[in-house]
């Protein structure tokens, strides 16, 4: 049977674990030794780790945190935030880090995704890209933790960074972030179908049904944040993790779009 | 002891976690005195294949880890590239191999591929096993984590362990006298890759 990732993403923000809505209102939802501990525990796929700090503050990763939760995931660990030299890259899969997460130094500087698929191997390099719709309805990408529009189209973004030796895209939607929409399905579709590589849908997810549609409109992977750490309707943290049994039902039985 | 070899390549910390919440004791050496008096040994290797070559020919460690694995025969395990570098070559460089176990390291053919699938490989798969292995007791319906664009073609079928599939059946394991290999990453695969490490520290 097909296999497919379904990932918690876990924003770090002062020391913290929270979660945002649309990347702002963030709110604090633990302690990110104790949720990896947890997440652990439940056998998930893989965990992503973004600290949203990080770029703003112009800030390197801290690295003393991030070998403190690596410590604890025996599961793959993508880390994402402030990434900025080839030496951090070093350091971070040093401390255990499985994939490294590019935003802002992916738009800014690409010969560092080229440097960094070199010394790791493309499979481990991840480009995020973040996309908002402009006033008129047209998605770009935006990066620095949604605040920085570059003027480009999501499709032709993703394209330059698989160019440039990405091995993943990591797509989120800041319009649905926490939101409970659903995912951006057209824009998956279009991605994806372009693609050589595998994109790991983000933004919107509200049940588990939400992954099935993704990875029908093409995403090799799914993420969620809110999904996991809160239980709904009163949004009370809690964290949870789909059953294998209903991944099998719901999820890995969906035909992908070819 | 166990040695997991640092060569300057690689996950090491994740893999000697995993070995320690399997109540398996290893070592990071990379000194070639560790690796003399080592009962076992474990390869690790990440990134480009000519780029972990390069990085074992530099560590002045390549003579005394075929030594070792070679002459004395100490149980060897291969993890991702670490594995690769057992065969004569592999597609994805120039130099050649360790030529451990005869066969090469080929890029995943998408023109043999069933199901239209993405490379890199990224994710989980169950494995079959092709043998009998102390490496895979206690293991049922095993699940790893794979993170590659290439796999192993052993020319001796014998020499094949486990194997999986992603749009083709192909090798994921091998195992030939004291040498053994996994493509996958045991040190990312939860209660899967701790059984499977907790089974080299304790059975071999």
């Amino acid at each position: 049977m097909r296999h497919v990732r379904v990932i918690p993403v876990l924003l770090l923000h002062k020391g913290g674990l929270v979660k945002s809505v649309k990347f702002k209102n963030y709110r604090y939802v633990g302690d990110p030794i104790n949720a990896v501990k947890i997440f652990n525990e439940k056998e998930i796929d893989e965990i992503v780790v973004l600290d949203i700090d990080a770029g703003r503050d112009q800030r390197g990763p801290d690295m003393d945190q991030i070998k403190d939760i690596a410590g604890e995931a025996f599961i793959p660990l993508a880390y994402g935030g402030g990434i900025s030299t080839i030496d951090e890259v070093k350091k971070l899969f040093y401390l255990g880090i499985e994939k490294v997460i590019l935003n802002f130094q992916a738009h800014a500087n690409p010969s560092l995704i080229t440097e960094a698929a070199r010394l790791v191997g493309s499979q481990s390099v991840v480009v995020s890209i973040d996309v908002k719709k402009n006033l008129f309805g047209k998605n770009k990408v935006y990066v620095k933790n949604g605040t920085e529009g570059i003027g480009k189209d999501p499709l032709e973004f993703a394209l330059a960074m698989q160019e440039a030796g990405a091995g993943e895209i990591f797509l989120n939607s800041i319009d649905r972030d926490g939101t409970y929409r659903g995912y951006d399905l057209p824009l998956i579709k279009e991605l994806s179908q372009a693609l050589r590589i595998p994109l790991i849908a983000c933004g919107g997810a509200s049940s588990i049904d939400d992954f099935g549609s993704a990875i029908g409109a093409g995403a090799s992977a799914v993420a969620a944040g809110s999904m996991f750490v809160f239980q709904r309707p009163h949004n009370a943290v809690l964290i949870s993790y789909p059953s294998r049994k209903d991944l099998k039902e719901k999820v890995y039985s969906v035909p992908r779009k070819q | 002891m166990l040695i997991i070899v640092d060569y300057g390549v690689g996950n090491l910390s994740s893999i000697r976690n995993m070995l320690k919440k399997g109540g398996v004791p290893a070592v990071i050496s990379g000194r070639a005195e560790d690796i003399e008096k080592a009962a076992k040994i474990l390869l690790p290797g990440m990134g480009a294949f000519d780029n972990c070559m390069e990085k074992l020919d530099a560590s002045g460690l390549r003579p005394i880890i075929e030594k070792k694995a070679m002459e004395e025969k100490v149980p060897v395990l291969g993890i991702c590239v670490g594995l690769q570098m057992f065969m004569e070559g592999s597609e994805e460089g120039k130099l050649k191999g360790l030529g451990w176990i005869k066969g090469q390291t080929m890029r995943l053919r998408p023109e043999r591929m069933q199901t239209e699938e993405k490379i890199p490989n990224m994710g989980w798969l169950e494995v079959t096993g092709k043998k009998g292995s102390r490496i895979l007791e206690g293991l049922e319906e095993p699940r790893f984590y794979f993170a590659h664009s290439y796999h192993v073609q052993p020319e001796e079928p014998s020499d094949e362990l486990v194997s999986a599939f992603y749009g083709y059946e192909f090798t994921v394991g091998i195992e030939r006298d004291n040498l053994t290999g996994v493509q996958f990453h045991p040190e990312k695969s939860h209660r899967f890759g701790m059984q499977l490490l907790k089974n080299f520290g304790e059975k071999y």
